[in-house]
């Protein structure tokens, strides 16, 4: 019983219940750091240590503080985490780190994590809460490779920094190719998520507003 | 013809409902009425008597554009140094494909979709896909061609419920997206002359600077104001001659297909934003004559064909006039204020279709409180 209900937290966020395309929360960020795959990655792994622990941390302490200063422990712990993972990044991959810019300190401001545990933490025991932080950092991070990979490929040619699309291709190699420009711009991405919330919808019949 | 009515006919059946290809209904309904005029009559409700359907509203445009494209045709030729009826049939041979590419993807698109949801095939794609290959430079890939035309009719179009529930200008998505994806080629300072070296054509550079982009960089352009005026100037397809544009505005505006507040207050307001910046004078771009924006780039097309667009622009008479207003002086002040934008009517109009029920709601409101107020001073 209880595995299949831990089962439940880790798959749900993945789709049915998925953070970004469902419940429409962390688009901003999937917008800003889905240029290139790898960032994407980095980002999605990020969000995730983040969005577990302070879920983790917050199911732990959640009996013993008082409900009017909750949010300011919150930011806390969240704000904590961040500054870990920060740190992290700067010090293993660092070229990356210097990508993601100011995207890494902003994972404070990600809606998912502040939604997770305002809406699970506080009321749910610990195990549960922390996968429902990885399930939902796995869902985000679906997304955003989603995003990253129809971007890199079709706005760069790449996939991982690696040339897909041979270079004969090109208008300037005597080809007939050239990148779509728009694919690099946030418009685009903006689009993307909403195609893959339109496909997502119709094969969920029950997601579907009447 | 009573032979194909016989056999239209014939095989209604199969399409109608319960029918073994009822799932194609909408296809052979549109197919029914392009070849016969419908014959049903509304049934029930008040309804104004106008034998002005769609379809003819749809043609009537189409006719108005024809001058432009006949000319463009004309120009396409005269650009790679050809002359006379050689000139005009060498850019009708050069522009067919493209207008065939737009067609046909986009058709097949809204054929697709009126299927999936059981709706009608309407006639809105029979402008916007001659539209299309107008606004775009000659040259164009046809695979951008059919990508752009493609995002427009899925995304300016049918995501909003098709034709008539469109936010933005069909046409206008499917150029700003070819504009934002393949910038170099599309962005209006360079443009591309006609490629193929057939029936004798001069095919010297593959691109030439705008008069725009002269304008833009030091204040006069080589082309005489005659020669943009008649539409001799590289440019978009069907953009260039303000003569050529005007005849069809008069088209427009006699057969009451476009209005003609919408239209003039574009111009206005380009004039009025030109004059603003003669007074700051302060680049040579900014000192030019007010009334030499309106005859180069695609300001008159813009301003003619895509602001008067019933769907998009305003509805209120009132606001038609602040509509199109704005519309002409922000396309003056981006070209001239903004050098990473050289055309800024694309822009100005997308940006205004966004704003448009705004604006309506504001006149309405505005109209309900002076009514209001009205009643209350007749009470006193």
């Amino acid at each position: 019983m209880s595995s299949v209900k831990n089962l439940k937290y880790l798959t749900g966020p993945l789709s049915a219940n998925n953070p970004v395309i469902v419940q429409i929360l962390g688009i901003c960020s999937s917008l800003a750091v889905t240029v290139k795959l790898k960032p994407a990655i980095v980002m999605g792994l990020s969000v995730m240590v983040v969005t577990a622990f302070s879920n983790l941390v917050m199911s732990l302490l959640r009996k013993g503080i008082p409900s009017r200063i909750r949010i300011i422990v919150q930011l806390v712990v969240i704000a904590a985490l961040v500054i870990i993972v920060d740190q992290f990044l700067k010090a293993y991959v660092y070229d990356v780190s210097k990508q993601l810019s100011v995207y890494v300190g902003l994972i404070i401001t990600n809606c998912i994590i502040m939604g997770r545990v305002e809406a699970f933490a506080l009321g749910n025991k610990p195990w549960a809460s922390f996968l429902d932080g990885i399930g939902n950092g796995l869902g985000y991070s679906f997304i955003l490779i989603i995003i990253a990979f129809i971007r890199e490929l079709f706005g760069s040619g790449q996939l991982f920094g690696f040339q897909v699309i041979p270079e004969s291709w090109y208008a300037a190699n005597g080809g007939f190719y050239t990148n779509n420009g728009l694919m690099l711009l946030p418009p685009m991405a903006l689009i993307i998520v909403g195609c893959i919330i339109w496909i997502h919808r119709s094969y969920n019949k029950d997601l579907q507003e009447k | 013809m009573s032979g194909l009515r016989n056999f239209v006919d014939k095989i209604k059946p199969t399409f109608s409902e319960g029918g073994k290809l009822s799932f194609l209904g909408s296809t052979f309904e549109a197919f029914e009425t392009f070849l016969f005029v419908p014959n049903t009559t509304t049934t029930k409700g008040a309804h104004i008597r106008d034998c002005n359907d769609m379809k003819r509203t749809m043609i009537t445009v189409v006719i108005a554009l024809l001058p432009a494209f006949l000319f463009g045709c004309y120009n396409t030729g005269h650009l790679v140094g050809l002359a006379g009826w050689t000139a005009f049939f060498y850019g009708l041979v050069r522009i067919l494909p493209m207008v065939a590419t737009s067609y046909i993807v986009g058709l097949a698109i809204e054929f697709g979709f009126a299927q999936a949801r059981k709706h009608d095939v309407n006639e809105g794609f029979l402008v916007t896909g001659l539209l299309i290959p107008m606004i775009m430079p000659v040259s164009t890939p046809l695979w951008m061609v059919a990508l752009g035309t493609a995002f427009a009719v899925v995304f300016g179009k049918e995501v909003f419920g098709g034709t008539g529930m469109n936010v933005f200008n069909p046409a206008l998505v499917a150029r700003a997206f070819v504009f934002f994806a393949y910038t170099p080629s599309m962005s209006g300072e360079q443009v591309w002359f006609s490629n193929w070296t057939m029936m004798g054509a001069q095919v010297d550079g593959v691109s030439g600077a705008t008069a725009l982009e002269q304008l833009g960089s030091t204040g006069s352009m080589s082309f005489s104001n005659l020669d943009a005026f008649l539409g001799f100037i590289p440019g978009s397809f069907g953009e260039t001659s303000t003569l050529a544009i005007l005849i069809g505005a008069v088209i427009l505006l006699f057969t009451g297909i476009a209005s003609w507040r919408t239209m003039l207050s574009v111009f206005v307001g380009g004039l009025v934003m030109g004059l603003i910046f003669n007074l700051i004078g302060a680049t040579p771009y900014m000192q030019i004559p007010a009334w030499q924006h309106l005859i180069v780039g695609g300001f008159a097309f813009g301003a003619v064909f895509m602001a008067t667009d019933p769907v998009t622009s305003a509805q209120t008479n009132t606001g038609k006039y602040i509509y199109g207003f704005m519309v002409g002086m922000l396309a003056i002040m981006t070209r001239v204020i903004n050098p990473a934008y050289p055309e800024g009517m694309m822009l100005s109009i997308l940006f205004m279709n966004a704003l448009a029920p705004l604006i309506d709601y504001c006149v309405v409101e505005a109209n309900i409180r002076r009514r209001n107020n009205r009643v209350k001073l007749a009470k006193k």
